[in-house]
């Protein structure tokens, strides 16, 4: 499709669903979203710019294969379950650590952000795989 | 006890790993050595159990019932004992029997994603855990029975993906009003609200769902249709792997919950499965010998053989559920030995269907002896596994006077029975009907194609011999099944060291 009206509606709405989708991510521990919800709407950013240009051109461009991502997403969800084992915790628990940040509040990082953000890659990964095999010209 | 998540955690491992091998070789090193790790993760898990009783661990550190808790006790370490001695054999026998085609590593990963969804549904306590992964195992089957992309296989794939699709959805939607009567999914949980329950009117709903779909997962009449539509057309080392595990865990689930929580109505329910039983016993039987195709008659023979385990856990007497658990044990092994044999007989002859096929006896007396152990075991000739365990099922079927049932099982050996004779007949004993050409392209087999079916020949062969030591775990198994107060404890009370 060559429309010039979504060409240029694609890359303001790419901006903007990136950015929503690490909004989902963070926000998804205390209220609605986090990592499938995030990785659907990061995915989502790419296929719809692969709606309005070349989608084959958009594939080879990509610096992390679907395949890559969701390799990737299940390397960072085994991490996740590192620091419990460690700890000598039950399996799966969550580790939190927080970073002071002065004047603001302290910052709280944890492993259930981990889990989220191997789940985000994974989805992503996923999405791609299937929006790119199913588009796929003969 | 971290431990327990080994047999989730270490597939999920060298999934990764698969991920990123790109040579054939190393691949199939690291699957030899993976799934012996397995065996060896098992048979750790099962001095455990012997040492400490049922062995739990809520995942996140979070308190039963509000955690998903793994619980192995004896039933579901004997399942992961002989699931990964049968994942063992098949990985040397996919070596020699998976082409390697291009990106096959693939298929490693999805080998390991089944692994793992095997063994995820063997040792959770957790029903709603259970439906993921049953999903684990359908997706990575279904890619497995397409590997290869023919027109066979994918109408196979898509009939089994289609009819286990609706089973899944009887399980989502069952286990959905489960919730919504008890408010928790936790099997121990389950067990303690529903075993003080009497009112059984709004539980029965969620039953008939339950039995329905594991009917339909385990494959019984007249729910086995996926099973025979599928099972011939992928790769042999694919469908071996199918034989041994996939119906099994089908069977695994229904004696888990008929026995921990669904036992409002028992005597409705136990009739119920007792009448599914027989007829699945003689339906595939039947069945199995119409058929020519070796790989066909043996997928019928799957189902005869489901009704087994079946007939056990209706009769619901310690005794039986014992023996429904030795016969898994044993047919688990035994069967999957029989589809290991069929590949070989195709890689000698270059086909399945009987007809073309003859002279083997002579050609390769190895594969005869081969073939008549897991034969005569699943047909219950005394030193073999199989005559135990069926032995031990006609004897709680006499003595619980459930005599129908006694007779069909004893017919339906006889249908065994034939249906081995009919492939040691045509394969084995006639002359080889093959012209001049076709001999000429015939293979000969090297000791590393025979490797997997002597280890399970060999399995089979102990278990007939040490029936007594296997027979006495499978009574410990039925004990704590029949008596669950132990399993509710360990998970609701962590009485853990």
């Amino acid at each position: 499709m060559n429309s010039v009206i979504l060409q240029l509606a694609a890359k303001y709405i790419r901006a903007l669903l990136v950015f929503f989708a690490f909004v989902a991510l963070l926000r998804g521990h205390n209220q609605p979203g986090g990592g499938f919800i995030g990785g659907l709407l990061a995915a989502l950013s790419i296929v719809y710019y692969s709606f309005a240009f070349d989608r084959q051109k958009i594939r080879k461009q990509l610096t992390i294969k679907p395949e890559g991502y969701i390799a990737l997403g299940l390397l960072i969800i085994l991490l996740s379950f590192l620091p419990s084992i460690i700890q000598g915790e039950t399996l799966m628990k969550g580790i939190w650590i927080s970073i002071p940040l002065y004047p603001l509040e302290e910052l709280k990082l944890g492993t259930p952000l981990l889990f989220d953000i191997g789940v985000f890659m994974a989805v992503i990964g996923i999405t791609l795989l299937f929006f790119f095999t199913l588009t796929k010209s003969r | 006890m971290t431990a327990i998540a080994l047999p989730i955690l270490f597939p999920f491992l060298l999934i990764l790993v698969f991920i990123a091998v790109k040579s054939n070789r190393t691949a199939q090193l690291i699957a030899v050595v993976g799934t012996a790790v397995l065996v060896v993760i098992s048979i750790y898990l099962f001095f455990e159990v012997q040492k400490y009783g049922i062995l739990t661990l809520d995942m996140g550190g979070w308190k039963s019932p509000m955690a998903i808790t793994l619980v192995v006790d004896y039933l579901s370490v004997l399942m992961l004992i002989v699931s990964s001695l049968i994942v063992f054999a098949l990985s040397i026998y996919a070596i020699y029997f998976m082409p390697g085609q291009h990106k096959s590593t693939r298929f490693y990963v999805f080998f390991f994603a089944l692994i793992m969804g095997v063994n995820g549904a063997f040792i959770t306590g957790d029903v709603f855990n259970l439906y993921v992964w049953f999903e684990v195992i359908l997706i990575s089957s279904f890619v497995l029975i397409i590997i290869g992309n023919s027109k066979e296989q994918l109408e196979g794939g898509i009939k089994y993906m289609a009819l286990n699709l609706i089973g899944s959805l009887l399980f989502l939607a069952g286990l959905g009003l489960l919730y919504g009567k008890t408010g928790t999914l936790n099997m121990a949980h389950l067990a303690q609200i529903l075993r003080a329950e009497e009112q059984s009117i709004l539980i029965n709903s969620s039953t008939a769902l339950f039995f329905i779909a594991f009917g339909i997962k385990a494959a019984v009449f007249p729910l086995f249709f996926w099973l025979p539509a599928s099972y011939h057309t992928p790769n042999i080392t694919i469908s071996a792997l199918f034989a041994g595990l996939l119906t099994k865990v089908g069977v695994y689930a229904l004696i888990r919950f008929f026995t921990l929580f669904f036992v409002q109505d028992q005597a409705f329910w136990l009739n119920m499965l007792l009448v599914v039983a027989g007829f699945t016993m003689v339906v595939g039987g039947m069945a199995a010998s119409a058929h020519y195709d070796v790989r066909r008659i043996l997928s019928y023979h799957i189902i005869s053989q489901i009704g087994y385990m079946i007939m056990g856990l209706a009769i619901f007497t310690p005794l039986a559920i014992a023996g429904a658990i030795f016969f898994m044990i044993h047919n688990m092994i035994a069967k999957t030995n029989t589809f290991l044999i069929a590949g070989m007989i195709n890689k000698i002859k270059g086909t399945f269907y009987l007809k073309d096929i003859g002279g083997l006896l002579s050609q390769s007396p190895l594969l005869a002896v081969l073939f008549i152990i897991p034969a005569f075991a699943l047909v219950g000739v005394p030193p073999l596994s199989g005559f135990f365990a069926k032995f031990i099922l006609v004897k709680a079927g006499i003595e619980s006077k459930d005599y129908i049932i006694v007779a069909v099982a004893v017919l339906t050996a006889m249908l065994t029975l034939y249906s081995m004779i009919k492939i040691w007949n045509e394969a084995f004993l006639k002359e080889s009907p093959t012209t001049e050409l076709a001999k000429s392209e015939e293979v000969k087999l090297r000791f590393g194609h025979f490797l997997p079916s002597i280890i399970l020949g060999i399995a089979s062969v102990l278990l007939g011999l040490f029936a007594a030591t296997i027979f006495e775990f499978a009574t410990r198994a039925a004990n704590q099944l029949i008596e669950p107060a132990a399993y509710i404890n360990s998970v609701l009370n962590h009485t853990m060291p």
